[in-house]
């Protein structure tokens, strides 16, 4: 009898704290599981009869890496609650605000994270050596993303300006000019991007397992804070209605919450978008997308990374628009009004990872009663475990160190923010 | 001989590792130069458990992460509190008002007896600490500060002064003159009140200033005719572990 056994102890280069285990006795597979060890954080109750002006401070502190997207979803949950609605001007420098963080938070991903899977290194330490190029344009690409955010939010992690119903503070026209210019210029960065990416792509397993896929819709453009919920298996859902998508149940292997629609499990992410709103992506994304061969539907988690790719152009190319938009029509001073009132308001946006749910109810003072919180890695993984379940079967013959890898790179290519949903 | 850095997170949102890391290529190139960074589970797979300077990451809310933490102790010869969490437990403390159990059985519901939280709590209340870099999140200037002076053996010379005095030089309008509440007067300044001179008001990330009770910012607080114990319910959003109790003592 032959017994392989596979253990990963806090699997690395992911945000977060989470295990693998295989067990396969005589080249059958008894077990494979994807457990995730993260410590409860409860902040769901830490919201609890806080302010309206300190909530979004707090939420955005559930991840680090995409704080604009839980500020984002915080603020529209209390705008619906309240019944505000945000100026051009606010909803123009919100949608850039989230450019930023799609833009930074795919990066780090694809250049930093996944690289160094493709090209046969431990981290992307090693490749300042033998990629050198292409690591500084990572840095750079990165430094550009966090700058452009800084210069409307104060900073990238945890970002001040934006709150109920506008901004605190509006950025400074010629620094929006200088960062428009060094957009630009990354155009070309994203060339680059794009052939790096192309270039490992005959190296990406080869594995389909096509499920749900779940992802915001809207008719106007390719959504990231906007539109309602849509699904690839069919049909639109309020935004209100999110809980008959997510469902969420306890397994006793992992601190965070499952989810799970109509199928076995669905999956939200760059991918999810991908498949359901490619037609609305940005000429050069377009173009990009073509490059790279991706036409929807793609049906191999291990391509979540490319439709990362494309997004990253997509968010390049929206974030040089908007702020054109803003310079033609000019920054105004606006006076942001709040007359807090009770009720409940639903925000959901695509988080880099996929779809973000705050959902809060008030009390007429503008304090919170209660806090639901649903993070996109708490819906992605079911979908990471069932791939698992249909990957583990088919690779058990190869050395052990490669199922092992190819177990990590499942994982990674989700870009789980494990900490984050275990929140 | 490079001193080897090491990387670890415990409950936070690890927003902190990265961040600290937000360099520009010169400042990478430089850092990778001057120390060895043998581990770091963020960005890195290889581990070792070899090195000199631990930077920590995160507060202690798990009963498995106290012999972690101890065993890190243990090995490192410099262990540096990275952000708030881990500086004064930050935002995880706010889960202390509630009996551990109603948290669990509030989030998990029926499940509450798969998991396990204790109070949360900063790296200091269960290990020594020797050099804390502030802020949720620190800012990348401290970060590169701290490093520095580690390296040349020294102890980090950082701000016991209160956010007011660089809110002052930033030329910003008083938050309580403007008819706001702010945390300015007994927060550690060190980053140039960034949230004030944002249009907003100083929620105290950095942790209380050494003696709150004396130190000059006291007229602020008189002027509006406030005393310290009337700033502090927002002040235990970052600090409600014990900076609080030991302003009220
Ligand atoms: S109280 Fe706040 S706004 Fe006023 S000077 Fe101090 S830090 Fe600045
Ligand atoms: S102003 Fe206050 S809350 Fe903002 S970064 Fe500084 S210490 Fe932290």
């Amino acid at each position: 009898m032959s017994e392989l056994k596979i253990k990963v102890n806090q699997l690395t280069r992911v945000e977060g704290h989470g295990n693998i285990h295989l067990e396969a006795t005589d080249g059958k597979l008894d077990r494979v599981l994807w457990e995730v060890t993260e410590s409860p954080r409860f902040f769901e109750w830490m919201l609890k009869g806080r302010n309206y002006d300190d909530v979004s401070t707090i939420s955005s502190r559930i991840c680090g890496i995409c704080s604009i997207s839980h500020t984002t979803a915080s603020l529209q949950a209390t705008e619906s609650a309240f019944g505000i609605k945000l100026t051009e001007q606010a909803w123009l420098l919100r949608k850039l605000l989230y450019d930023a963080e799609m833009l930074e938070s795919h990066v780090l991903h694809v250049l930093f994270l996944i690289a160094p899977d493709f090209l046969g290194a431990d981290s992307v330490i090693p490749l300042v050596a033998t990629h050198g190029d292409i690591i500084v344009m990572a840095v750079r690409l990165k430094k550009l993303a966090y700058n452009l955010a800084e210069v409307l939010a104060g900073r990238k992690t945890h970002p001040i300006t934006p709150i109920v119903g506008g901004w605190s503070k509006l950025p400074d026209v010629d620094e929006l000019k200088a960062i428009r210019e060094r957009l630009e210029k990354a155009m070309e960065d994203m060339d680059t991007m794009v052939a790096v990416v192309k270039s490992v792509a005959p190296m990406i397993p080869d594995f389909q397992r096509p499920t749900e896929y779940i992802a915001l819709k809207d008719p106007k453009e390719y959504s990231f804070i906007t539109g309602k919920i849509a699904s690839s298996d069919g049909g639109t859902f309020d935004l209100v209605d999110y809980k008959q998508i997510t469902n969420e149940f306890c397994v006793p292997h992992s601190s965070s919450k499952f989810a799970k629609h109509s199928r076995d499990s669905y999956m939200v992410g760059a991918l999810s978008r991908f498949n359901l709103n490619s037609e609305q992506l940005l000429p050069r994304a377009k173009k990009a997308a073509k490059e790279l061969g991706m036409k929807a539907p793609i049906h191999n988690p291990f391509f979540i990374s490319v439709a990362q790719t494309v997004e990253t152009v997509h968010a390049m190319e929206d974030a040089i628009n908007i702020i054109d938009k803003l310079l033609a029509r000019g920054l105004h001073e606006e006076e942001v009004k709040v007359k807090p009132r009770a009720g409940r308001g639903v925000g959901i946006v695509e988080a880099p990872r996929g779809l973000l749910i705050h959902d809060y109810t008030y009390d007429e003072a503008g304090n919170i009663v209660s806090a639901n919180c649903i993070i996109p890695t708490g819906q992605n993984h079911l979908s990471i475990q069932k791939d698992f379940d249909a990957l583990a079967p088919t690779i058990l013959e190869k050395p052990e160190d490669e199922i092992r890898h190819t177990l990590e790179m499942l994982v990674r290519a989700y870009d789980p923010c494990i900490s984050c949903s275990v929140h | 001989m490079k001193p080897k850095v090491a990387f670890f997170d415990f409950t936070s949102c690890e927003g902190c590792q990265l961040d600290a890391l937000n360099l520009d290529v010169g400042e990478v190139l430089g850092l990778l130069g001057a120390v060895d960074i043998v581990n770091f589970r963020e960005v890195k797979t290889d581990r070792s458990d070899d090195y000199d300077i631990a930077f920590i990451e995160g507060s202690i809310t798990k009963e498995s992460e106290i012999p972690r933490i101890q065993a890190i102790r243990a090995q490192a010869k410099v262990l540096v509190a990275l952000g708030a969490c881990a500086c004064t437990g930050g935002v995880n403390c706010m889960k202390n008002a509630y009996p551990m159990e109603d948290l669990l059985k509030g989030v998990y519901g029926e499940c509450a007896e798969y998991y396990n939280t204790i109070p949360a709590r900063p790296v200091s209340a269960v290990v020594p600490v020797d050099a804390y870099i502030r802020g949720c999140p620190p800012t990348t200037a401290e970060f590169v500060n701290v490093v520095k002076s580690l390296l040349l053996g020294k102890r980090p010379d950082l701000p016991n002064y209160p956010v007011c005095t660089e809110c002052r030089i930033a030329g910003n309008v008083c938050v309580f003159q403007r008819g706001g509440t702010c945390i300015g007067p007994v927060t550690r300044g060190g980053c140039e009140a960034l949230c004030v001179s944002s249009g907003r008001f100083c929620w105290g990330c950095r942790g209380l200033v050494d003696d709150p009770n004396t130190n000059s910012e006291k007229d602020i607080l008189a002027r509006y005719g406030l005393t310290i114990d009337q700033i502090l319910e927002r002040f235990k959003i970052y600090n409600s572990y014990s900076e609080v109790s030991k302003c009220q003592s």
